[in-house]
């Protein structure tokens, strides 16, 4: 992908003045892009002064609303929904994490020790997508079901014990908790993880760890200074990937939890479709992109990888 | 160390990968039974008895196959208008040089890289400030608007593969641009082209954030699901969430066969 990635370039400033390419020919790239650009303007750029101009309205539903620069909606927003921000950074982090942690093993067997079965696997990741995520959430609901096996399990381990003590269950409950929707979260964002990874990790020649194995490293020293240092780039695209649809979702919030696991997304998702409050919603909205756009950049300068795009 | 831990250390990799495998697989296995329940009451979380009422009725529940009707209506014309949308763009970025194409490549990337419920949000405060009607149109243009993005980057890998000198060698060969691009150049991103198109039909089929804020009162299939976790969850659902895997899982499988076939022609 090094040498082919430079394009021939009809490019009129760049080929030799044999003859000049017509205006026609030169303006082929805009008539190309225009339509695409286009939309993207209309209904993604402008959208997003159209909310910019909602923020700062006041106003009421039957008065209607008038631009009158409130800044005030912002911090007002944020000081009464800091809990319902600080609970999304939190679950999202932690659906994270966890995927980081139970996708990193299936994609390294994927790509070094699943042989003739590499498709198979790869087929079973992705296959979860065929089926609507929203029916595939309410089964959770069955799975994580009250004295269903999965529960009675857990109860019998004292898995519940450990997680009540850290506060994301209550009794012997899983359903309605901050487990469920940090459960719900990481399944739903696990392909998103393991994809990336696999990639990643697919690409690393294997000969560097019998090199590492040949120069007395362990299987321990091995992963930790070879593979997973070579597995940055996955890990980062897939911690992304994970945590920015995580952080702005209400779905599984909705369906797996309870009213005292409401997250950001649940918040913008009434303000705007039930209690009709536009500014604070469209203020809510701006906080959150803020957030995530601040978080992901300094996640991308820390984690060294800015070719990422 | 005893022989029992040292198969389970060397094990170890297989072990956790195939158990979070069985986490990703566990909810289909899931909405797979519970299609042949007959549960009492409106909702179904619980098994009661083994029955195959709903896949003998599957359109049973009211307004459920007219949903699912207008949700694939949606797909495909989204699919269509993304994937032209789509490829022009990514032709524009590989093919030329021209001005503002780090800003081309930013707006690209940005819809990706946002949660979509910001998305969502902004363009229902556009659609909400103009007056427009939600409904079927305004669901059109925001999946075309989030598709986009993704059958840019599928085109645009594709191309980028591709040896510019097939290209010209078509033009020694006296064909004009349009052949050359007809014969030559479209055969050739046409896998990155389908890709591109099957993600945005998956994408827009299953779409529920950015539906759920710019729907108003049009329904389509995951907003019927949202619903009826409200209301009561029907069988049916679970009968068209099956046979909606099966039929992927089968297409998929048909494609790994013919291109297994074709490579094996090749040698």
């Amino acid at each position: 992908m090094t040498a082919t990635a430079a394009p021939p370039a009809p490019a009129p400033e760049a080929e030799p003045p044999v003859h000049k390419p017509s205006v026609r020919k030169r303006l082929v790239p805009y008539w190309l892009l225009l339509p695409g650009i286009l939309w993207l303007l209309v209904f993604f750029v402008l959208p997003m002064a159209y909310q910019a101009s909602t923020s700062v309205q006041t106003g009421s539903l039957e008065e209607g609303f008038q631009v009158t620069w409130h800044f005030q909606t912002y911090w007002d927003a944020f000081t009464e929904y800091y809990p319902q921000f600080l609970r999304s950074l939190l679950y999202a982090g932690t659906a994270t994490v966890l995927c980081l942690l139970l996708g990193y093993p299936l994609a390294y067997l994927i790509a070094f020790r699943a042989g003739r079965w590499r498709n198979l696997l790869l087929i079973l990741v992705i296959a979860p997508f065929f089926t609507s995520f929203l029916i595939r959430t309410l089964a959770w609901k069955t799975i994580l079901a009250d004295s269903g096996p999965v529960v009675e399990a857990l109860n019998t381990l004292h898995v519940l014990d450990v997680t009540s003590w850290l506060g994301m269950t209550e009794g012997e409950r899983v359903l309605a908790t901050p487990l469920a929707v940090v459960c719900g979260l990481t399944y739903n964002f696990l392909p998103f993880m393991i994809l990336p990874l696999y990639t990643s990790l697919e690409r690393i020649d294997t000969r560097l760890h019998e090199a590492a194995g040949d120069l007395y490293a362990t299987p321990a020293t091995t992963f930790r200074k070879v593979t997973f240092p070579l597995s940055m780039p996955g890990v980062v695209s897939g911690t992304l990937l994970t945590f920015i649809p995580a952080s702005g979702d209400y779905v599984n919030a909705e369906l797996l939890g309870s009213t005292d696991t409401r997250m950001i997304g649940n918040v913008i998702q009434s303000q705007y479709l039930r209690i009709l409050d536009y500014p604070t919603a469209a203020a809510l909205s701006f906080i959150l992109m803020a957030i995530v756009l601040i978080m992901v950049t300094i996640y991308i300068r820390r984690a060294g990888t800015e070719d990422l795009v | 160390m005893s022989a029992p831990l040292g198969w389970l250390r060397r094990h170890l990799v297989v072990i956790a990968g195939l158990a979070t495998l069985a986490y990703l697989t566990l909810p289909n296995v899931v909405v797979t039974v519970f299609s042949f329940n007959n549960p009492t009451g409106r909702f179904n979380y619980a098994w009661q008895e083994f029955s195959l009422e709903a896949w003998k009725d599957p359109c049973g529940v009211a307004d459920m196959c007219g949903s699912l009707s207008l949700s694939l209506q949606i797909a495909l014309w989204s699919t269509i208008g993304a994937t032209v949308l789509g490829t022009m763009i990514a032709f524009a970025l590989v093919r030329y040089r021209f001005r503002a194409r780090g800003a081309v490549n930013s707006l690209i990337f940005l819809p990706m890289a946002m949660p979509e419920i910001v998305m969502a949000a902004s363009l229902l405060a556009l659609f909400l400030n103009m007056g427009i009607e939600l409904g079927f149109w305004t669901i059109l243009i925001a999946h075309v608007m989030f598709c986009l993005s993704f059958v840019v980057a599928a085109v645009k890998a594709r191309v980028l593969s591709m040896d510019p000198r097939l290209e010209e060698a078509a033009r020694d060969l006296y064909a004009g641009p349009v052949q050359t691009f007809l014969r030559v150049t479209l055969p050739i991103a046409a896998p990155g082209i389908a890709a591109g198109a099957l993600l945005s039909f998956a994408l827009s089929f299953d779409d529920f954030i950015i539906t759920n804020f710019n729907s108003g009162n049009t329904v389509t299939f995951p907003m019927f699901v949202w619903g009826s976790a409200q209301r009561g969850t029907p069988v049916q659902i679970n009968v068209i969430g099956t046979a909606m895997f099966v039929i992927a899982v089968l297409v998929v499988l048909a494609g790994q066969v013919v291109s297994s076939r074709r490579q094996k022609q090749k040698h």
